[in-house]
C-alpha cells in the first residue's frame, strides 16, 4: 500500500484553512462593525429602547 | 418552541449570546483538541482502508452539519415568512455562508477520501452530484439576500429560495439507498443499528459532536454581528 | 374564459407582438450548438456521443436568456401592482406567465433540437429521444426560470443571479433528460427516464406557482 499520508494531511489541512479562516473572518467581521458602531457613538442599546429615531 | 419565542427578541438574543459565547467557545477548542488527537493517534487504521479512514472523521460530520445547516436555513426561511420572527431574517445570513464552508469542506476531504479509496477525485453519482447542488444552493442563498437595496426583500426572497431547495436535502440523504452509487451506503443511521467497529464509532462520533459545536459558535458569533450590522444600516439610513 | 386563459393569451399576445425575441432566442440556441462540431471536429462517433448533452444544455441556457424579461416588464410599468391587487389568484397568473413563456421558447426548442440533432449525425430513435425528452422537460425549466426570475425582480445584478438561481436547481432536469438520450443510444429503455422527467415537471406544477405568487407579492411591497 502506497504512501496514503500526503491525502491525509491535504484533508486536515483543509479543512483547518477552511473553517479557521472562517472563524477569523468571522471575529474580524464583528470588531470592524463593532468599531464603526462606537465610532458613531451607537454601542450601547439604550438608544433603540429610548425610542428616539433622530 | 417556548425558547425559539424567547430567542426571537433581538435584544434578548444578544445577551444570551453574550453570556453563552464565552464558554461555548472554550469547549469548542477543547473538543477539537480532543478529537483531533482521537482522530489522528489513538484511534486505529481501518482493516480495510487503512489510515485514509481518518479522514472519514472529518468528512461525514462535515457532511452532516452542512446538510443540518441548511435545514435550519429552511426552517428559519419558514419562520420568516410565516411568523415574521425578527432574528429569522439575521440568522439566517449569518448561516449560510457557514453552511456553504462546510459544504465546502465536505466536498474537498470527500474529494480526497476518494482518490486512495476508489482511485478517483470525483464522479457524478447521485450523493456527489446533489451534494454539490446543496453547495450552489448556499452561494445561491448568499448572493440572493445581499441583492437587494431594500434588506428585508433579500432576506424574503432568500427565504423562498431556502424552501424550494429544501427538497435536496432528503435527495442527498437518500440517493444512496435509491440508486447505485460509487458512495459507499449509509453504516451509521440505518435500522439495526451502526455498522461500524466501536473504536472508530466513538471518534467518529465525537467528532460529529465537535462541527456541530463549531457550528453553532459560528452561527451565534455571526447572528451576533448582523445585528449589529442591522443597527449600523439603520443609524446610516437616519443619518 | 376564465382567468388563467385570458393571462395566458394576453401574455402570447404581447411576446408575439415583439416576434424579435423569440427569434432571438432560437437562433441563439443554433449557433451554440453550432458552436460544438465546429470546435471539436468532425469525429462522428464523439458527436453522436456528446449530441444529448450539448442539446440540453443549450436549450437549457436559451430558455434562461428570455426569463429575465418574464416578469420584469409588468413590474416596471405597474401592471404587477394591478395583479398584485386582481381578485384571481396570484398562482395561476404566475402560472400562466410561465405557460406563454413555453409556449414560445421551450416548445419550439424541442422541435428544432431534432433538426440539429441531424448535424450531430444521430439517428432516427436518438433524434425522437431529444425531441421527445425536451417536451417533456422544457416545462419544469419554464418554471423553475419563472421561480428565478420573480425571486430576483428589482436585484442588482438580476442576469447573473438568475443564472445562478435556475441552474442548480434545473441539474436534476438535465441529467434524466441526458440519461434518457444516452439509454436510448445504447438501447435500453428510456420510459424510466421520461417517467422521472415527467414527475419532475408534475413536482415542479404542484410547488413552484405557490412560491413564484410568494416571490411576487414580496416584490410588489
Amino acid at each position: 500500500m502506497s504512501n496514503y499520508a500526503v491525502f491525509i494531511w491535504s484533508a486536515y489541512g483543509a479543512t483547518a484553512l477552511a473553517l479557521g479562516g472562517l472563524v477569523l473572518l468571522s471575529l474580524l467581521a464583528r470588531r470592524q462593525v463593532r468599531r464603526e458602531l462606537s465610532a458613531r457613538g451607537l454601542e450601547r442599546p439604550r438608544e433603540q429602547r429610548a425610542g428616539t429615531a433622530r | 418552541m417556548a425558547t425559539l419565542h424567547f430567542l426571537a427578541n433581538p435584544a434578548r438574543f444578544r445577551r444570551f449570546a453574550q453570556r453563552v459565547l464565552p464558554a461555548l467557545s472554550i469547549a469548542t477548542a477543547l473538543a477539537v483538541a480532543v478529537g483531533l488527537y482521537w482522530a489522528l493517534v489513538i484511534a486505529p487504521p481501518d482493516y480495510q482502508q487503512g489510515e485514509t479512514v481518518r479522514i472519514m472523521f472529518i468528512h461525514v460530520p462535515a457532511a452532516t452539519v452542512a446538510m443540518g445547516g441548511y435545514v435550519l436555513l429552511a426552517v428559519l426561511g419558514a419562520s420568516l415568512l410565516v411568523w415574521r420572527h425578527p432574528l429569522a431574517a439575521l440568522m439566517a445570513r449569518a448561516t449560510a455562508p457557514v453552511g456553504a464552508t462546510f459544504t465546502a469542506v465536505g466536498l474537498i476531504t470527500g474529494s480526497l477520501w476518494g482518490r486512495p479509496m476508489w482511485g478517483t477525485y470525483w464522479v457524478w453519482d447521485a450523493r456527489l452530484t446533489s451534494f454539490l447542488l446543496l453547495f450552489f444552493l448556499f452561494l445561491g442563498h448568499i448572493a440572493l439576500s445581499r441583492a437587494y437595496d431594500d434588506p428585508d426583500r433579500g432576506d424574503r426572497a432568500a427565504s423562498i429560495l431556502a424552501l424550494v431547495g429544501a427538497i435536496n436535502v432528503p435527495v442527498i440523504k437518500f440517493s444512496v439507498d435509491w440508486w447505485n452509487t460509487l458512495h459507499q451506503p449509509a453504516s451509521i443511521m440505518r435500522l439495526g443499528g451502526p455498522t461500524i467497529d466501536p473504536t472508530i464509532l466513538y471518534p467518529l462520533l465525537w467528532m460529529m459532536l465537535t462541527f456541530a459545536l463549531l457550528f453553532v459558535l459560528l452561527v451565534l458569533l455571526r447572528t451576533d454581528t448582523e445585528i449589529d450590522r442591522r443597527r449600523l444600516e439603520a443609524a446610516e439610513m437616519a443619518a | 374564459m376564465t382567468a388563467f386563459t385570458a393571462l395566458f393569451l394576453r401574455d402570447l399576445r404581447l411576446v408575439l407582438r415583439r416576434p424579435g425575441d423569440v427569434v432571438v432566442v432560437l437562433a441563439f440556441f443554433v449557433v451554440a450548438t453550432t458552436l460544438f462540431p465546429l470546435g471539436i471536429g468532425p469525429e462522428q462517433n464523439l458527436l453522436a456521443r456528446i449530441a444529448g448533452g450539448v442539446l440540453w444544455a443549450a436549450a437549457l441556457f436559451a430558455a434562461l436568456l428570455s426569463l429575465e424579461r418574464l416578469f420584469a416588464s409588468d413590474y416596471e410599468d405597474g401592471a404587477l401592482d394591478l395583479l398584485l391587487l386582481a381578485p384571481g389568484a396570484l398562482e395561476l397568473a404566475a402560472l400562466a406567465k410561465c405557460a406563454a413563456h413555453w409556449i414560445v421558447t421551450g416548445l419550439p426548442l424541442a422541435l428544432l433540437a431534432p433538426l440539429l440533432g441531424v448535424t450531430f449525425g444521430l439517428d432516427g430513435k436518438s433524434l425522437a429521444a431529444v425531441a421527445l425528452t425536451l417536451l417533456v422537460g422544457t416545462p419544469t425549466l419554464s418554471l423553475i426560470g419563472g421561480l428565478a426570475a420573480a425571486l430576483t425582480l428589482g436585484a442588482r445584478r438580476s442576469g447573473a443571479l438568475l443564472a445562478l438561481l435556475a441552474l442548480p436547481l434545473c441539474v436534476p432536469t438535465l441529467i434524466f433528460g441526458t440519461g434518457a438520450i444516452e439509454a436510448v443510444a445504447t438501447g435500453e429503455g428510456f420510459t424510466v427516464h421520461i417517467a422521472i422527467l415527467a414527475a419532475l415537471a408534475l413536482m415542479a406544477l404542484a410547488t413552484l406557482p405557490w412560491a413564484m405568487a410568494a416571490a411576487l407579492r414580496q416584490a410588489g411591497e
